[in-house]
């Protein structure tokens, strides 16, 4: 899933300090799993912003929408009514949800209270780590299911770099060596022949080096 | 072979190699880079040419390069994959062979956390092995790293890579360093050594995969100036290890820094004649180039060969 974390509360109020009337949008998807844009995220963020303004004799009038989800037109459809008299519209969303909102809104000034922060899944409760880098080209078949393109610091694809020690990355002792990770897991399989093969460069079009990028299928459209 | 390097000349010859490294400055002056060529000029077969090392902006290595050459010395550019992607390493480098370059350094890099730009956008468009292979390919297919022909003037640069035994998972140190030379590796400048069992461990390794036999090893050294720089680098290095019995030679040393420069000396002789398999060393004195001649001369390496 996308992983987002909330922008510290200065920031956001910064954003509608000159507004009376802000729609909060929370989106029930990926932000309510990591905790950081679902309707309880909503209602609180509102409910902060309206105390902190009330407090600076500059009083908010704060209205609160949760959308299954904000990166599906249907989904947002129902904020049209709402959006009407806003001076602004703040998303819970990760940054698609903004865009969209910002694309269906062309009239009002839509802002991010989230900063998303990458694709990944939990470890511990409260806890969330990195796992794929986006790339277009799925490698994980000859890395042991791990990947070094967004888990290797260094994106190598023929590591490991001189700098691992000890399991651990050279940027931190809190990060694992990905490659440590991929030569333990084929050396476990029986397979570490295959990290012997030398790996080509990565063809970074099918990344976002190709361009904002588009996924079509044609047997699912309607028109 | 007007080509060939002086540096894989004296390789190819057998005879036992000493390359330096020079670390160009942190403003746009040249004048201590000559100063350093000049000095070791007579003392070293080639110098290392350090590209932004660890992270930190400074003069490029092609261009103090250029310095470098116009003093008498042969230098190795390095080329790091942090940097630069596939098109502008492949025009640095052209630009750098028709500057007189003939040795190139491949290497992945200090992340940039390290240096004086943590937010700094990295690159790792390609990765040392592939760096390694597609200027392999270069020289001897005459093909840009797309595989699109090079009609004229190819570059032909002998190929360098580096190694560290220090660094974990220490059993895939042989194996990624054989992978560097199918690759096309033609030398190899391993990490600063102070652990000489694991360095032996390392080099047994390579031997019994006949690896030394198809690349030459330099071998890393780098004298020290106090027991704090060691301390240093044993607490805070990545990939590196350093024996606290040294740590202790230089604690306990009247002069630290003769002790530092000893210390290099007994390592270089003993790296000559007791591990087989090393075709020569690699001296890093950084931040410290005077002490080169001085090392190079008392470990027995002085005068150098004369080629060509």
């Amino acid at each position: 899933m996308i992983v987002a974390q909330q922008k510290p509360i200065e920031d956001i109020a910064q954003m509608i300090n000159d507004c009376k009337k802000v729609l909060f949008v929370g989106c029930a998807g990926c932000v309510t799993v990591c905790l950081a844009g679902g309707d309880k995220e909503t209602q609180v963020l509102a409910s902060a912003m309206r105390i902190k303004r009330n407090l600076e004799n500059n009083p908010l009038e704060a209205i609160t929408f949760t959308c299954t989800r904000q990166c599906d037109p249907e989904y947002i459809e129902p904020l049209d009514n709402l959006v009407k008299d806003v001076d602004a519209i703040v998303s819970l969303a990760c940054g698609v949800g903004v865009q969209y909102l910002a694309e269906r809104f062309k009239d009002k000034w839509v802002v991010p209270a989230l900063d998303t922060k990458f694709i990944g899944g939990s470890t511990v409760h409260g806890s969330w780590e990195e796992k794929c880098g986006l790339c277009g080209d799925c490698i994980l078949h000859r890395t042991g299911g791990i990947c070094p393109i967004i888990r290797c610091s260094k994106s190598i694809l023929n590591g490991p770099c001189g700098g691992s020690q000890y399991g651990k990355c050279e940027v931190s002792k809190d990060v694992d060596c990905a490659w440590q990770l991929i030569y333990d897991r084929m050396k476990a399989l029986g397979k570490l022949d295959k990290l012997m093969e030398f790996q080509p460069p990565k063809d970074w079009s099918k990344s976002r080096d190709g361009g904002p990028r588009k996924a079509i299928r044609e047997d699912v459209m309607i028109d | 072979m007007k080509n060939l390097s002086k540096l894989q000349q004296i390789l190819d010859n057998g005879q036992f190699a000493v390359t330096a490294e020079i670390g160009p400055p942190k403003h746009s002056s040249a004048e201590g880079i000559r100063h350093h060529a000049e000095m070791m000029r007579d003392y070293v077969d080639a110098t290392n040419i350090t590209d932004n090392q660890t992270a930190i902006v400074r003069l490029s290595s092609i261009a103090a390069g250029v310095h470098v050459l116009a003093n008498g010395i042969e230098p190795i550019v390095q080329m790091t994959c942090r940097d630069r992607n596939r098109i502008a390493m492949q025009s640095d480098l052209m630009g750098a062979y028709s500057l007189g370059m003939r040795n190139v350094l491949c290497l992945s890099g200090d992340h940039q956390k390290f240096g004086n730009h943590p937010t700094a956008k990295n690159v790792y468009d390609i990765d040392s092995m592939q760096l390694i292979y597609y200027l392999r390919r270069m020289r001897d297919e005459k093909l840009f790293f797309s595989g699109e022909e090079i009609k004229e003037h190819e570059p032909q640069f002998f190929i360098g890579a580096v190694a560290n035994p220090f660094a974990d998972p220490f059993e895939f140190r042989v194996d990624r360093l054989e992978k560097k030379v199918e690759a096309g590796a033609q030398f190899i400048q391993t990490q600063c050594i102070f652990d000489m069992e694991r360095f032996e461990r390392f080099m047994e390794m390579v031997r019994e995969r006949g690896i030394d036999e198809r690349v030459h090893i330099l071998a890393g050294v780098t004298p020290m100036k106090s027991w704090r720089a060691a301390k240093y680098i044993q607490n805070n290095v990545s990939g590196m290890i350093v024996p606290d019995e040294l740590v202790e030679r230089l604690k306990n040393a009247e002069d630290p820094k003769r002790e530092g420069v000893d210390i290099c000396i007994e390592q270089i002789k003993y790296i000559k004649e007791k591990v087989k398999g090393v075709h020569g060393v690699h001296v890093m004195a950084i931040a410290w180039e005077e002490v080169v001649p001085e090392i190079v001369e008392k470990s027995g390496l002085y005068p150098r060969p004369k080629v060509g």
